[in-house]
């Protein structure tokens, strides 16, 4: 769009909001599309890139390799002493097991902090969210001398047993916000019924959670999947190596000379996010809209 | 409400105590696991890695309490510490604002009630959700080095012969703040969800009385938006003084080169788990949480004077 036909779309404005204007309109699809390109261009390329022998890596940005092949894959999967396959399960294993530990722990929390009536109940929920601003770095050392104690390193049990401990105060914070939401009418009619706190909470809270359980057992997944730093601390053994980990030791082993590879096991690694977006792009974004998370 | 308790006034006033101590005992059976969790991993930690930082801690053997040497050694004698902090506020003071400002910005765009408003929304979510993965910082390396896909596209589309933007000491911390920005997608959709609750009416009623679409954006959205603005304000910048990933993995977790892209939380542990000096790495570590706590705290001040709250 020109100058000029910007000036005219500005100046009809004052009649017709630029919202209106087709031109104004026009201008901002080629303006969004364009961003769509730039910020998903890498995202492609690399795994176009994965089918590419390294020669093509380096000459061209074409999103359409000339010969693909496999054999990158084939050659990353099996690049390191031990397969992709058993860091792969690593990591599933450990992602399985923090999106069960969060839901139960973080859930309970969230019930006892919404629905029951106890001494210090404002105290220790004040101290949670207090938990929600503090950076993890401030406990690093001796939690990794504590677990050191315990005999956990180079096992998944630091990476594992803390959720079950809801030491993600966000899901926390997530679930009350969610509970708050649930008729009070409800429990009261289960209690009326003769339901103890226990029953009501899996009776009658539970079952119409499923969109928060939901949003933070794929959020727990992704999040775990991703992580690198709790793994690059506990984890030395490459047997028990999460994908991240390999991925990571796939970077120094093939020292960038077989790009190929390294993108095929990158492509690999991010595979799995990618079709949990697609298949829950929704429940993602709404529970970004509503509880202000990052990622 | 059973018959029983209702027979004898004893009985009418031994349900409500009864009943309490069942509310406390549900209230902290429920509590537990948290409680657990907050004693041992959380408080517990805390106090111990504030007195580690009082000590010459190794890992191995005893602590010995050295006082405030730790605190003093970072103040006053270590290069690596200051050189941490300029890498980590140069990438703070420069992510942050270009993030706010782009997710802003595309928020703005995409809330004009086009159609199609949800597949660019997933589109420009994307890069946040994978982002931080090691895959992803694997890739920047690709496309900032000396002959990856960026100088490859420059000297396509103009004939210009980039640098390594990777592995000079002077841009590479650049490479890393686009990575971040690139990452604005959550960003924008809180903005959007913030755009949302401004009553469309405000809109029509500014229209009317004949102002255009930047004074509406001036006058109505931005005001408007100030709590999602400081909202996400606070949170970006907490997560850009704890990144991590992106630095580790693009600088084979030296930092470098020539320490350009020794991020705070790197130079942290390294100290911890490469140097084995747990003791100065806890004093380390809450540097870095005063460090935040004090940029959040500032934040809250300034907010009284720019966000308006409408109650």
């Amino acid at each position: 769009m020109t100058d000029a036909a910007l000036t005219t779309a500005m100046a009809r404005s004052e009649r017709d909001t630029v919202d209106r204007s087709p031109l104004a309109r026009a201008f901002l699809y080629a303006l969004l599309v364009a961003i769509s390109f730039v910020m998903l261009y890498p995202l492609l390329w690399m795994i176009a890139s994965s089918f590419k022998p390294d020669d093509e890596i380096f000459t061209s940005t074409s999103l359409i390799p000339s010969a693909p092949n496999f054999d990158t894959y084939r050659r990353g999967w099996n690049g390191l002493s031990v397969g992709f396959g058993q860091m792969f399960f690593n990591s599933l294993v450990v992602s399985v097991l923090v999106v069960i530990g969060n839901l139960l722990s973080c859930s309970m929390a969230a019930y006892a902090f919404t629905r029951l009536r106890f001494k210090g109940r404002n105290f220790w929920f004040a101290l949670m969210l207090g938990t929600l601003m503090m950076p993890q770095h401030a406990v690093l050392v001796p939690q990794y001398v504590l677990f050191l104690k315990l005999g956990w390193v180079n096992t998944i049990l630091p990476l594992v047993v803390p959720k079950f401990l809801a030491i993600d105060a966000f899901f926390i914070f997530l679930m009350v916000q969610f509970f708050r939401g649930i008729p009070r009418e409800l429990d009261e009619a289960a209690v009326m019924d003769g339901c103890g706190p226990l029953r009501i909470f899996l009776k009658v809270i539970l079952p119409l959670s499923t969109p928060v359980l939901a949003t933070a057992a794929v959020f727990s997944f992704i999040w775990t999947w991703d992580d690198f730093f709790a793994p690059l601390i506990y984890l030395n053994d490459i047997q028990k190596y999460t994908a991240q980990l390999g991925l990571r030791t796939f970077v120094d082993a093939t020292a960038q000379s077989d790009w190929g590879a390294l993108f095929a096991m990158s492509t690999l690694t991010v595979l799995p996010v990618f079709i949990l977006f697609i298949l829950f792009q929704r429940l993602l974004i709404e529970g970004i809209a509503t509880t202000g998370m990052k990622r | 409400m059973s018959t029983t308790a209702m027979t004898s006034p004893d009985a009418r006033a031994l349900r409500p105590a009864l009943s309490r101590a069942a509310d406390q005992l549900a209230g902290y059976g429920f509590l537990a696991p948290w409680l657990i969790g907050f004693f041992v991993l959380t408080l517990g930690p805390a106090v111990a890695s504030f007195y580690l930082s009082l000590t010459d801690f190794s890992g191995l053997g005893g602590a010995n309490w050295i006082g405030v040497e730790n605190y003093v050694r970072i103040a006053t004698d270590d290069e690596r510490f200051r050189t941490a902090m300029n890498v980590t506020f140069t990438f703070v003071l420069l992510s942050v604002p270009l993030k706010l400002l782009f997710a802003l910005a595309v928020a703005v765009a995409l809330n004009k009630g086009l159609a199609g408003l949800s597949l660019f929304r997933a589109i420009f979510y994307l890069p946040s959700l994978v982002g931080g993965s090691v895959a992803i910082a694997v890739l920047w390396r690709q496309l900032f080095s000396g002959d990856g896909l960026i100088n490859q596209a420059l000297n396509a589309l103009f004939g210009y012969e980039g640098p390594s933007w990777i592995s000079n000491p002077s841009t590479s911390i650049y490479t890393l703040v686009l990575l971040a920005v690139w990452q604005f997608g959550s960003s924008m959709i809180i903005f959007l969800a913030g755009l949302r609750q401004i009553p469309k009416d405000m809109y029509e009623a500014a229209s009317l009385d004949g102002a255009g679409p930047m004074r509406q954006f001036f006058k109505i959205t931005l005001p408007l938006l100030t709590p999602v603005i400081f909202f996400n304000a606070v949170i970006i910048t907490i997560d850009a003084f704890k990144a991590f990933t992106s630095a580790f993995i693009i600088s084979d977790g030296t930092g470098g080169p020539i320490d350009s892209t020794l991020f705070y939380t790197l130079y942290l542990y390294q100290e911890a788990f490469a140097n084995f000096r747990f003791g100065y790495a806890s004093a380390l570590a809450w540097v870095l949480v005063v460090i935040i706590a004090f940029f959040t705290a500032m934040s809250f001040v300034s907010a009284r004077y720019w966000v308006h709250y409408d109650d």
